[in-house]
C-alpha cells in the first residue's frame, strides 16, 4: 500500500500533463492552446523537481557548519527547470506574438474558422 | 511533516488546471492560470526547489499573466465554444493510462537510493564550497558545471526576443523619422492609461516599484549566498518594469527605459557571457574554465567567472523580458498607424 502510495507525485504530474494535453487537442482557440501548453510546460517542470526532492532533505544551499552530515536535495533538476521556465516564458511570448499577427490576418483565432479560410483560398486558386 | 500540505496544494493545482479547461471566458482563464503559477511555486519550496519557485512566482503568476492579457486585449477574450468531442478525451485517457503504467518503474517519492542522486549531484554537493566557496549549489551548477547549458539558454532567450520584435514591432519604426518624433507620434493617439488615476493602485505600486527593484538587485548580488541569481533576478527586474508601465502607461516607461537601450542590454548580456568564456580562453583556460582568473586562488577566480556570468544572465532577462512587454504593449498603435497608411 505505502509502496505504490510514494508514487504520487508522478500521478499528479500525469493528471496535470494529460489535462494540458486535452487543451491542447480540443480547443480551437490558439489562446486557449497556449495556455494548454504552459499547464504542460509547469507539470514537466514538476516531474522534474519532484524527482529531485529527497526524504529529510533540505534546500540545496550549504549552510555555515559544511556539508556534514547535511542531507540535499538534488540541486541538478533545480538548475535544468530554472532556466527552463524563463526560455519557456521567452517562447510563450514569441507563440502569443504569432497568436496576434494571426488575428491581424485572418480576424480569428479560432483554428478551425482559420482553417476553412486556407481551404477557401486554396479551391479559388488563390495563395 | 508537510505531506498533507502539499497534498491540499496539489488539489487545488488540480482544480485550477481542470477551470482553465473548462472555462469560455479566457480573461478569467488567464487569471487563474496565474494563481495556478503560484500555487506552483510553493508547490517548489516545498520540495526544497527554492530558485525553482522563485522563477516560476515571478515568470508565471507576473510576467506571463500580464503577456496573455495583452494578447486578449489584441485578439478576443471570448472562445468559441465547440460540440463536445470524444476523440480527444479517448486519446488523452489511453496516454495518461500509459504513462500511469509507466511510472509503476519509478522510485518512489523522496527515495534517497534513487538513480538520479547517484551519478553527479554528490560531486557538485561537495564540491560546492571545496571548489567554488559559494554556498549555492544551484549557482554553481548553473554557471559553471552547466555552463554551456545555460549559455544556450541564454541565447534561445536571446532569439525568441528577436523573433517577438521581428513580429510585433515591424512597420513601427519606418513611420517616425528619429526615434523622439517616434515617441511623441505614439504619444498622440496613445490614451493615458487609466489605472493612473486609481488612487490605491498608484501609491501602492509607488512605494511597491522601488522595493521591487531593490529586491532584485539583492537576489542578483546575493544569488551566491542564499536563493537567486541572474534568472531570478532578470524577471523580477522586468515584473517590477512591467507594473511601472502597466500603472503609468507605456509611454512614461519608454521614457524612463528607451527601447534601444533595452535592445542594446540584451545583446550586452549575451556577450558579457559569451566573452566571459573567450577571456578564459586567451588566459589560457578551457571555455568557461573560470580558475585562470585568478592565479593564486582557483576558487577566487571561478567565484569571479560566475559573478560575471551571472551578470550577463541578469542583464540580458531583464531586457529580453521588457522588450517583449513593450512589443506587445506598443502593437496596437502600430497596427493604427499602419491602417491609415
Amino acid at each position: 500500500m505505502s509502496a505504490s502510495l510514494g508514487l504520487w507525485n508522478y500521478w499528479v504530474v500525469i493528471v496535470l500533463m494529460m489535462i494540458g494535453l486535452y487543451i491542447v487537442i480540443a480547443r480551437d482557440s490558439l489562446v486557449k492552446k497556449v495556455m494548454g501548453l504552459n499547464i504542460f510546460q509547469v507539470s514537466v517542470i514538476m516531474f522534474y523537481v519532484s524527482m529531485g526532492k529527497v526524504d529529510g532533505g533540505t534546500a540545496p544551499i550549504v549552510p555555515e557548519g559544511g556539508v556534514e552530515g547535511v542531507v540535499f536535495s538534488n540541486p541538478l533538476p533545480h538548475v535544468l527547470m530554472l532556466t527552463a521556465i524563463v526560455v519557456g516564458i521567452a517562447t510563450t511570448a514569441l507563440a502569443l506574438a504569432l497568436v496576434v499577427r494571426i488575428q491581424e490576418r485572418y480576424g480569428t483565432v479560432e483554428e478551425d474558422e482559420i482553417r476553412d479560410m486556407d481551404f477557401r483560398d486554396t479551391e479559388h486558386g488563390d495563395p | 511533516m508537510a505531506f498533507p500540505i502539499e497534498v491540499v496544494l496539489f488539489l487545488f493545482l488540480i482544480a485550477s488546471a481542470i477551470s482553465v479547461a473548462l472555462l469560455e471566458d479566457l480573461f478569467a482563464a488567464a487569471m487563474i492560470t496565474g494563481i495556478f503559477s503560484l500555487i506552483s511555486a510553493g508547490l517548489f519550496t516545498l520540495m526544497d526547489a527554492v530558485d525553482v519557485a522563485f522563477t516560476e512566482a515571478a515568470v508565471g503568476a507576473g510576467i506571463s499573466t500580464v503577456l496573455v492579457l495583452s494578447t486578449l486585449g489584441l485578439t478576443t477574450d471570448r472562445e468559441d465554444q465547440r460540440a463536445f468531442h470524444l476523440f480527444p478525451l479517448v486519446v488523452v485517457l489511453i496516454t495518461g493510462a500509459a504513462l500511469l503504467y509507466g511510472t509503476l518503474d519509478m522510485p518512489l517519492y523522496g527515495d534517497p537510493s534513487a538513480p538520479i542522486h547517484g551519478h553527479v549531484a554528490p560531486d557538485y554537493i561537495v564540491g560546492a564550497m571545496k571548489d567554488f566557496g559559494i554556498p549555492n549549489i544551484v549557482t554553481n551548477v548553473l554557471a559553471s558545471y552547466r555552463g554551456y547549458d545555460t549559455l544556450g539558454e541564454t541565447v534561445v532567450i536571446f532569439t525568441a526576443t528577436i523573433g517577438v520584435l521581428l513580429l510585433l514591432t515591424a512597420g513601427g519604426r519606418e513611420r517616425g523619422a528619429s526615434k523622439e518624433s517616434e515617441g511623441q507620434a505614439h504619444t498622440a493617439h496613445e490614451p493615458p492609461s487609466p489605472m493612473r488615476e486609481v488612487v490605491v493602485l498608484r501609491l501602492v505600486s509607488q512605494a511597491l516599484i522601488p522595493l521591487i527593484l531593490l529586491f532584485a538587485f539583492y537576489v542578483q548580488f546575493h544569488g551566491d549566498f542564499g536563493p537567486g541569481g541572474g534568472f531570478q533576478a532578470g524577471v523580477i527586474f522586468g515584473a517590477g518594469l512591467v507594473l511601472y508601465g502597466l500603472i503609468f502607461g507605456l509611454e512614461t516607461l519608454k521614457g524612463v527605459v528607451p527601447p534601444a537601450v533595452l535592445e542594446a542590454g540584451l545583446a550586452l548580456g549575451v556577450l558579457l557571457y559569451g566573452g566571459t568564456g573567450v577571456a578564459c580562453l586567451l588566459l589560457g583556460g578551457n571555455y568557461l574554465d573560470y580558475a585562470v582568473f585568478d592565479h593564486h586562488s582557483a576558487a577566487h577566480g571561478r567565484h569571479l567567472g560566475i559573478l560575471l556570468v551571472e551578470g550577463g544572465v541578469g542583464i540580458a532577462v531583464t531586457c529580453a523580458m521588457t522588450l517583449i512587454f513593450y512589443a506587445f504593449g506598443g502593437r496596437s498603435s502600430i497596427r493604427n498607424g499602419g491602417a491609415s497608411q
